[in-house]
């Protein structure tokens, strides 16, 4: 009797450390994941003179200022106009055309289907590389053009994957029974099919929509015009603007670093850092609570074999 | 009677006939869309063997045959950045175990709230761009970032630039932004996969007296190993491509001899050194490199789990 319970007791230490180590590793990662957003989120808000001298786990003074001024600035605003237009336009027709072309290919009747389907699967593992890419982008007259943003993006090759092996699981007997109703192609696919697709499809718009938020090689290779940046790129050119005065700051030495500092009493290269990476994470930050379970099954259906 | 049975099946295959050449030509505006941003930049690999400048147009690029190529063998910088690329690639590979790991950590915990909650906020980062991760990681890790300030407060020694700046910390801190980002949500796979194990399984193991060590040890791990093994056979295939944005974010010129992946590479080419042709060459090798580890990998799996990858 006494060696059960001694067994025991040596097995419940054991759990214990077990556990203890379990907590401290989840909880390091996830402070890990947490506080880069956290810093930058009370940088923001802080008074940006009082800022400069280190923030650390709480804001120091509060102003929204730098908000303000960078909200009101003609390129941002505009940017995030341009950024939200290309998300929801690119991934509306990313949604139509795709889905339908998935549609197409789960048609039985359509001769050379596999055919047409490896057509498209090979390009997911074939690119042709930068330059051609661009050299493509800029005969079809793309360059400097919103379309740029929104046209190359309308058929996804894995997204439809997608869809299709989605499509593909759905009983035949619903749309047999419509079609012997006299219903044609689109009105099985939009009054049956798409309906009945609703998950699948929701999971390709949310991760559409991220892709295009994120998106930013075609607008910087390809579009020059200072009326179609998108906010990633301007997000881009504050932060290196801030990179080379921090380099100057270190290169020429102290009288300068002063005199920046100076100059910048009421905003500094750091806050307008802070501020606008915020105004770029803030919108995927948003929708994301509520797309999470999209992504989970996204993921577990591109694990299925297409 | 037999004869209108054959009608009636000759009507009835010539209307399918029909609804099929119907669904081809509704099909056809795609084909040409993905021939045209797909397959139509494949022929400017054509270009490989001129000496082609932008704005050219083809008829006025001098053919060099394999000039282009012949440029590999006098590239003293190739080698360097292909050892770049295959150092960040197997680095990459070797901590790939780390998603099954946190998964299996994950998963014991009872609290549904908990899990949700850190599977929430260890995904989050997956869906930043680069350029806003380079964001983060410059108010941490620059030389007046958060972390320089810490250590000098606390009187440790300090790198001047920063870990931005730090040559000899490149390939570290490149994995660690890696796997920052992408852990919690190659965690997913995991955690989907550990469902999928029998719970009998686990029943049994208890009643004989196992501890939570050994059930992971004898069910949970092995249970995993098929999902680990596509993963990193998938992997293989992407050997060469470490991406752009990453490396093209963190570059400077303190840390450029060890940053510059193929990737990069063949952007500097292009764009900064205009060797359009020769970028080109490199590109195009670098695909029917990537092309042949898939399909190695795709036989090993077949021979392995009896199953293609792909």
């Amino acid at each position: 009797m006494q060696k059960v319970t001694k067994r025991f007791r040596k097995k419940d230490t054991e759990e214990i450390i077990l556990d203890l180590i379990r907590y401290v590793c989840i909880t390091f990662f996830v402070l890990i994941c947490i506080f880069p957003f956290y810093y930058v989120m009370i940088y923001s808000v802080s008074d940006p003179g009082l800022a400069s001298k280190g923030v650390w786990l709480l804001p120091k003074g509060f102003s929204l200022e730098t908000y303000g001024k960078l909200l009101t600035r003609n390129d941002l605003g505009l940017a995030i106009l341009v950024s939200v237009g290309r998300t929801g336009i690119g991934t509306g027709l990313c949604v139509f055309f795709t889905s339908m072309f998935a549609f197409l290919v789960t048609r039985k009747e359509m001769p050379g289907r596999k055919i047409i389907y490896r057509y498209v699967v090979i390009t997911m593992y074939i690119g042709a590389g930068l330059v051609p890419w661009y050299l493509t982008m800029k005969g079809y007259g793309l360059k400097d053009s919103f379309l740029l943003y929104v046209i190359p993006g309308a058929v996804n090759a894995y997204y439809m994957i997608l869809i299709k092996t989605f499509m593909e699981q759905l009983p035949e007997s619903l749309e047999e029974s419509a079609a012997i109703e006299g219903a044609g192609f689109f009105t099985i696919l939009f009054k049956i099919i798409l309906p009945l697709s609703k998950p699948i499809i929701a999971t390709v718009a949310v991760y559409c929509a991220v892709g295009q938020w994120n998106s930013w090689m075609d607008n910087f290779f390809l579009v020059n015009n200072t009326k179609l940046q998108t906010v990633q790129l301007i997000l881009y050119n504050y932060l290196n603007s801030a990179t080379a005065l921090a380099k100057s700051m270190q290169n020429g030495g102290a009288a300068a670093a002063a005199g920046a500092m100076n100059a910048a009493n009421a905003i500094t290269p750091q806050s307008v850092q802070m501020t606008s990476i915020v105004i770029t994470v803030i919108p995927v930050m948003l929708v994301y609570p509520y797309a999470q379970k999209y992504f989970t099954k996204g993921i577990m259906m591109g694990a299925v074999k297409g | 009677m037999e004869k209108s049975n054959e009608r009636i099946l000759a009507v009835r295959r010539n209307r399918k006939r029909q609804k099929g050449m119907k669904y081809l030509l509704l099909a056809l505006p795609f084909l040409i869309f993905v021939f045209a941003f797909c397959y139509v930049p494949l022929f400017g690999w054509i270009y490989a063997f001129f000496d082609y400048k932008m704005g050219q147009r083809f008829s006025d690029a001098r053919f060099v045959g394999l000039a282009n190529f012949a440029k590999l063998l006098n590239d003293r910088d190739i080698l360097r950045v292909l050892r770049n690329t295959m150092v960040m690639s197997l680095l990459n590979i070797l901590c790939s175990p780390l998603p099954a790991l946190f998964a299996i950590m994950l998963n014991d915990i009872r609290s549904r709230k908990i899990k949700k909650f850190v599977q929430t906020t260890t995904t989050l980062p997956n869906f930043l761009s680069w350029i806003v991760v380079f964001g983060l990681a410059f108010s941490l890790f620059s030389s007046q970032g958060v972390v320089n300030g810490f250590l000098k407060q606390m009187n440790l020694p300090v790198s001047e630039f920063g870990l931005l700046g730090d040559g000899n910390n490149v390939w570290r801190f490149q994995l660690g932004l890696s796997i920052w980002k992408s852990l919690g949500w190659n965690t997913i796979i995991y955690m989907a996969a550990i469902t999928g194990i029998d719970t009998e399984l686990y029943d049994a193991a208890k009643v004989d007296g196992a501890g939570s060590l050994q059930l992971v040890r004898y069910i949970t791990a092995p249970g995993l190993i098929p999902t680990y093994l596509v993963l990193l056979l998938l992997s293989v295939g992407n050997l060469l491509n470490n991406g752009f944005d990453q490396y093209y974010m963190f570059w400077n010129s303190m840390v450029s001899d060890k940053i510059e992946v193929l990737d990069y590479y063949i952007y500097k080419l292009g764009f900064q050194s205009n060797q359009y042709s020769y970028s080109i060459v490199i590109g195009m090798l670098k695909s029917l490199v990537s092309v042949a580890l898939l399909f190695t990998a795709n036989k090993i799996s077949r021979r392995l789990r009896g199953n293609p990858l792909i």
